[in-house]
């Protein structure tokens, strides 16, 4: 696989990105009013609410990273592959001389490394405001901890390719970018809905709860891998995607 | 250069290309001629190997199309302008070039070079830095053109490369393709304007579902018919008629004021045909020669093909 051809195809889709303000919106700004509404609402309930309540609150919060970065994977995966069907550019793009591996890899880049880049700034957002708001609660800073590094390095790197392995099985079957979110966030809903359990504190974001949701995600990312990549076939792409 | 044997392709049971068997040399401009639905995209994407036959040969330069490793060297050496010209809206024209540059592993100065030559011929360059999503369609279409050209390919598939332009962008781009016919590009043309497809195609294919007739724009022509003469005449009596029939001449047709006959050869039947009508008291206006177009031959052939 030559992996400099996948690269030119990253790169050109994040000057794509770059030019659609819809983008940049949710990229930027949803995952910024996140990491600072959240730690600001733990700010205003530390007189009011126990340390342990506070710790379950804040690893729930924590927990809205592994959601968020499907979301944004979701619209990148959206306009990146769908997007092409759309404006009817894949026709060219797969006339040129290179595997649809390397396509498909550069797609999965495209929306993979910005997904995961604005997570991990926004984390860091939030991670600094929540020790700026706890320490004197606590008496110690609640992050960094292992939690938080099993989230990000491990849960939302998987999250993001759940989203667009799925982006790219929806792709062959829907024409417009808003379906095509809605069928993709309608996936996830069973982890979307763990999130009541955990600010409820009835499920604990512990370690080995987080290896189960880890393992299970990975589970549905090699079954969606193996289906998008028969999905993602020139034949198919040409006479098959409606 | 372009060759196909027996190839075919179905989808589930409906048979898009019957095997379809023909030659294309190096440096010809072949005209796919055929109405919409008859499998000419279907054989172009076949060709540049984006989709695969149900049965049949078709090579590219030598190199067979069903064979992975070949067909990444058959995208290497031929440029397609696909039905729809699918660039990248929010991209420069300058850009979107560069982007397939890059795509084909052109050099650096070969796309700076290729990206201003094919520009400037195609009179976009002042435009390059303008979004292609500006683009009026003919300018798009242009563009798409200088894209499949952006790595000196041997051979290119233009598929309805004139479809909905204006007459005078038309004329730009076939202009276009005559220029890339001197540069000895082999040229495969998907169109049903037949206007076109005479003014530029070496040899023309005429094509719904199979092949039906292949051959030069003059040899489809004299396929309809051999010669016939239109004589016009104040008026066409019913003598004149009754002389025409004693003569041994082919099969003719009259309206009020001309008569149509077949002749096999002008030359000697002409003047025959001329005096009986005079000694009939025909006042002849004026006589000629009717060609057959290559429409007529398109027509016919077509609508043989489907009786």
């Amino acid at each position: 696989m030559n992996l400099s051809k996948s690269w030119v195809i990253t790169n050109k889709d994040f000057s794509i990105f770059m030019k659609k303000k819809r983008i940049l919106y949710t990229l930027i700004i949803l995952p910024l009013i996140f990491s600072i509404l959240l730690p600001l609402s733990i700010r205003s309930l530390t007189t009011v609410t126990s340390a342990n309540d506070l710790i379950a609150l804040i690893n729930a919060f924590s927990y809205f990273y592994i959601i968020l970065v499907y979301i944004q994977s979701t619209t990148l995966a959206s306009y990146s592959i769908l997007g092409e069907k759309i404006e009817q550019s894949l026709e060219p793009l797969l006339a040129t001389p290179t595997t649809e591996s390397e396509l498909l890899f550069g797609k999965t880049l495209a929306s993979f490394i910005p997904a995961v880049a604005i997570i991990y700034a926004n984390s860091l957002i939030f991670m600094i405001l929540i020790d700026l708001f706890t320490t004197n609660t606590f008496g110690y800073l609640f992050y960094p901890n292992w939690t938080m590094v099993f989230i990000l390095l491990v849960v939302v790197p998987l999250s993001s390719i759940f989203s667009i392995q799925l982006n790219v099985i929806i792709s062959s079957r829907v024409n417009d970018v808003r379906t095509a979110n809605q069928l993709g966030f309608l996936m996830f809903l069973p982890f979307m809905g763990l999130y009541i359990p955990l600010v409820t504190n009835s499920l604990s974001l512990n370690i080995t709860n987080l290896t189960i949701i880890s393992i299970i995600i990975l589970l549905i990312d090699i079954t969606l891998f193996y289906i998008s990549k028969s999905t993602f076939s020139r034949d198919k792409i040409l006479t098959m995607w409606k | 250069m372009i060759e196909a044997e027996n190839l075919t392709r179905k989808f589930d049971d409906l048979l898009a290309v019957d095997n379809l068997s023909f030659h294309i040399d190096e440096g010809e401009v072949f005209g796919f001629l055929g109405p919409n639905g008859a499998g000419k995209t279907t054989t172009i994407r076949m060709l540049s190997c984006l989709i695969s036959k149900t049965s049949g040969e078709a090579r590219i330069s030598g190199y067979d199309t069903s064979n992975e490793s070949d067909s990444l060297k058959i995208r290497k050496i031929i440029g397609l302008l696909p039905e729809n010209v699918g660039l990248y809206d929010e991209l420069s024209a300058y850009k979107n070039l560069d982007f397939y540059g890059k795509m084909y592993d052109c050099s650096l100065n070969k796309r700076k070079e290729n990206i201003e030559h094919f520009l400037k011929m195609l009179g976009l360059w002042d435009k390059r830095d303008m979004s292609a999503g500006n683009f009026s369609k003919g300018m798009k279409q242009k563009l798409a053109i200088a894209r499949a050209l952006i790595h000196d390919p041997e051979i290119l598939f233009l598929d309805e490369p004139t479809a909905n332009l204006d007459p005078e962008s038309s004329k730009t781009v076939r202009e276009f393709i005559l220029e890339l016919k001197n540069e000895n590009k082999t040229i495969f043309i998907n169109t049903h304007n037949l206007d076109e497809a005479q003014r530029i195609c070496d040899k023309i294919g005429i094509f719904n579902k199979k092949l039906m007739a292949m051959g030069s724009p003059e040899d489809l022509e004299r396929s309809v018919w051999s010669n016939k003469t239109i004589i016009k005449l104040k008026n066409v009596t019913t003598k004149i008629l009754e002389s025409l029939d004693n003569l041994s001449i082919g099969n003719f047709t009259s309206t009020d004021t001309d008569i149509t006959i077949d002749v096999n050869d002008p030359e000697i039947e002409n003047p025959l045909i001329v005096n009986t009508i005079v000694s009939a008291g025909g006042k002849i206006q004026y006589v000629n020669k009717l060609s057959p177009s290559l429409e007529d031959a398109y027509l016919k052939i077509v609508r043989g093909g489907n009786e």
